[in-house]
């Protein structure tokens, strides 16, 4: 067991997937030699080889279209894509083909395959570097999206990733990569897909958030304690599918239900959950469900990004608003 | 080069050169020497028919649609060469990774042809290929140009497994203006893939007539930028089509690399069977491309062969009749598809929230 942090722990699971399967096939720009640009993948291609850790010419068309086709001969490809904005152009090789290739082919292909982007801002990076469309990609069927919370669920989720026979969009919280150590045991185990993670327990509120929302909402129900209130957290962990009983029965339990995402806020997975309450916990509910979102803006650069992301201050001003309903 | 880019002090550093294969000329007389295979009669008639096969089943298939009984449906008539020229150069242990115009091609893997009458009628049954010899075959890619780069990742899983096969990949003029292809062809000469791009070069793309898809006067140069080897074939000779692919295919398998073939045809019918072209082409335009039929070419030739007569044509045809007439009454006898049908394949394990969905489908749910 060791102390690591979030990116040391994707890398321990990388090489631990390398290790126990020889169909696993590391793929992307910069992850062999260089070790990748936040050095998830470091010291992967010395150990395992050029054939199993690959450097691709600099296409992110060409790594998610490369995927299908390894995918669809028996390879397992785990691909980085470096930023989250650059993966628009893989979302049509997403959507037309790998999510669909398993129905298109009534089962005779399948493309299991795991796509690794960054997700999110705050770590003052350039345009383009800090976006969360996670929405867009949970909106595909066909495809898992899953996002870690800790060093300790990106070892466990990205294995559950590795092994799922479907395409998994893997998001790791670029915020996160070094905020925080965990102790990591290199055991194997998977962390269960498609399963909320109840990180706090409470019973006057429940806040829902996912990724690096995680540190705000833990922040805000720690600040909530100290005012006597009792806030319930739930790490969503998997976006598609997602865990709806969990989330129900939280709510079903405190009755107030705070949705945090820093996606924007029209159409984000936040409308999802609420819409979800409405249909099935409509009778539990003593408040509206509050969302304390991104705007519906452009992800501004680092100057601004901290007035866009959802602060501590904000969650707690809805929790407030939540709890003035009685 | 323009005069005032070009200096002379300037030094060539690289030169290029794109050559063209052809055996036959349009009345099926040896221009060349022709290849061994040629001596073989028996496969010279497989591929006559092939072809022939293409043709009577894409004239069913656009009946089929003009008659309610098919979807909308892109023909392949006057290109039959191309498909069943590569189709016939490669092994069945190759993948193919089709574009939507290659029955021909899929046919003469093993694809039965009611399958592709389901696909075309609507039917996602279609593209479950029973045929043991297809069951790794790519179905048909109706995005343009995205199949290139799946290609490229069969080949690159090919190579890195360190096994004796090779990719197809067949797409159109229009394809070559993607950047996807541009990066499949990137790709497959970095990494040396196992691969053989196939250009049937069929002059439009819908209404775009190649001018004006490309200044480049060939495409097969196109491949070139990629560091790939490149040939461009008269895609109306059967023959220099299928042994071009097989060469290409020999290079790919023993690690040379990957190839380019663009395979010169022609479009003689319409896009497909929701398009009119005679609101953008000229109908003397296609009149004259009559002409270099690739089944007239490949009939004289049998028949220069004495290889050939108007009993075995009618025998032959009589034949092709039958199997598509059988083909048919097993398509439309096929029981539609149940509503469970879009949900059992979305996840290899269907999650809780889907299975609700499906049984609300079903008329089953809560």
């Amino acid at each position: 067991m060791s102390e690591l942090n979030l990116v040391q722990a994707v890398n321990l699971a990388l090489r631990r997937a390398l290790q126990d399967d020889p169909s696993v096939v590391v793929l992307g720009q910069d992850v062999g030699r260089h070790g990748g640009v936040f050095r998830a993948t470091e010291g992967l291609q010395q150990h395992f080889g050029s054939k199993r850790v690959l450097d691709t010419p600099l296409a992110e068309t060409m790594i998610g279209g490369l995927a299908i086709g390894m995918a669809a001969q028996g390879l397992k490809p785990v691909c980085e894509i470096q930023f989250l904005g650059f993966l628009y152009p893989v979302l049509d090789n997403l959507a037309n083909h790998a999510a669909r290739m398993r129905t298109r082919t009534q089962g005779r292909i399948a493309c299991p395959m795991v796509l690794r982007v960054t997700h999110g801002g705050g770590v003052h990076a350039p345009e383009h570097h800090s976006e969360a469309i996670e929405s867009m990609i949970a909106h595909i069927p066909g495809l898992r999206v899953v996002i870690p919370s800790s060093p300790r669920k990106a070892y466990g989720l990205l294995l559950a990733a590795v092994r799922d026979p479907d395409p998994v969009v893997f998001l790791e919280p670029t915020r996160l990569y070094r905020l925080l150590k965990e102790d990591v045991e290199d055991s194997g185990e998977a962390w269960p897909l498609d399963r909320c993670d109840v990180t706090r327990e409470g019973n006057d509120l429940t806040l829902v958030a996912w990724g690096a929302m995680l540190t705000e909402a833990a922040l805000a129900a720690a600040a909530l304690a100290e005012r006597g209130i009792s806030a319930e957290v739930v790490d969503l962990v998997t976006l598609k599918p997602y865990d709806a009983e969990t989330i129900l029965r939280s709510v079903q339990k405190t009755g107030r239900c705070v949705i945090i995402h820093e996606a924007a806020r029209t159409a984000g997975f936040g409308a999802e959950i609420a819409a979800m309450l409405a249909e099935r916990a409509m009778t539990a509910l003593l408040a509206p469900v509050e969302r304390v979102t991104g705007y519906d803006v452009v992800m501004p650069l680092p100057r601004l990004e901290r007035e866009y992301m959802p602060s501590v201050a904000r969650i707690l001003k809805a929790c407030d608003r939540t709890l003035a309903w009685t | 080069m323009p005069a005032d880019l070009a200096s002379d002090s300037d030094q060539i550093v690289a030169h290029f050169q794109v050559r063209r294969r052809q055996f036959l000329d349009e009345d099926g007389k040896p221009l060349a020497p022709l290849p061994d295979f040629c001596d073989d009669l028996a496969l010279m008639a497989a591929i006559y028919r092939g072809m022939s096969l293409a043709r009577a089943f894409d004239a069913k298939c656009v009946n089929l649609q003009r008659t309610g009984r098919l979807g909308t449906f892109a023909t392949s008539l006057g290109q039959e060469a191309v498909p069943v020229g590569a189709a016939s150069g490669m092994r069945a242990s190759d993948v193919l990774v089709p574009s939507y115009r290659e029955a021909g091609a899929q046919i003469w893997r093993g694809c039965r042809l009611e399958e592709l009458l389901l696909y075309w009628g609507g039917d996602e049954r279609g593209h479950a290929f029973a045929d043991p010899g297809v069951m790794q075959d790519f179905p048909v890619c109706i995005t343009v140009g995205n199949h290139a780069l799946h290609a490229a990742g069969v080949a690159a899983a090919m190579r890195l497994k360190a096994e004796d096969r090779a990719a197809v990949c067949v797409f159109g003029d229009g394809a070559t203006s993607k950047g996807d292809v541009y990066e499949a062809m990137n790709v497959a000469g970095v990494w040396h893939l196992p691969l053989v791009f196939v250009i049937v070069n069929n002059q439009w793309a819908i209404s775009t007539p190649l001018e004006r898809q490309t200044a480049a006067p060939t495409l097969a140069q196109k491949g070139i930028a990629g560091g790939l080897h490149v040939l461009q074939t008269d895609g109306n000779d059967v023959i220099a089509v299928r042994h071009a692919v097989a060469e290409a295919l020999d290079a790919a398998r023993s690690g040379e690399g990957a190839t380019l073939v663009e395979c010169v045809t022609y479009r003689l019918n319409d896009h497909n069977t929701a398009d009119d072209s005679s609101r953008y082409r000229d109908l003397e335009e296609v009149k004259a491309r009559w002409r270099s039929c690739p089944l007239k070419r490949m009939r004289a030739f049998l028949q220069g062969r004495a290889d050939w007569s108007e009993e075995r044509e009618n025998a032959m045809q009589a034949e092709i009749a039958a199997l598509i007439e059988a083909a048919v009454e097993r398509y439309l006898a096929t029981a539609p598809p149940l509503s469970d049908q879009m949900f059992a394949h979305t996840y290899a394990r269907m999650p809780a929230a889907l299975t609700a969905q499906r049984d609300e489908a079903l008329g089953s749910g809560a």
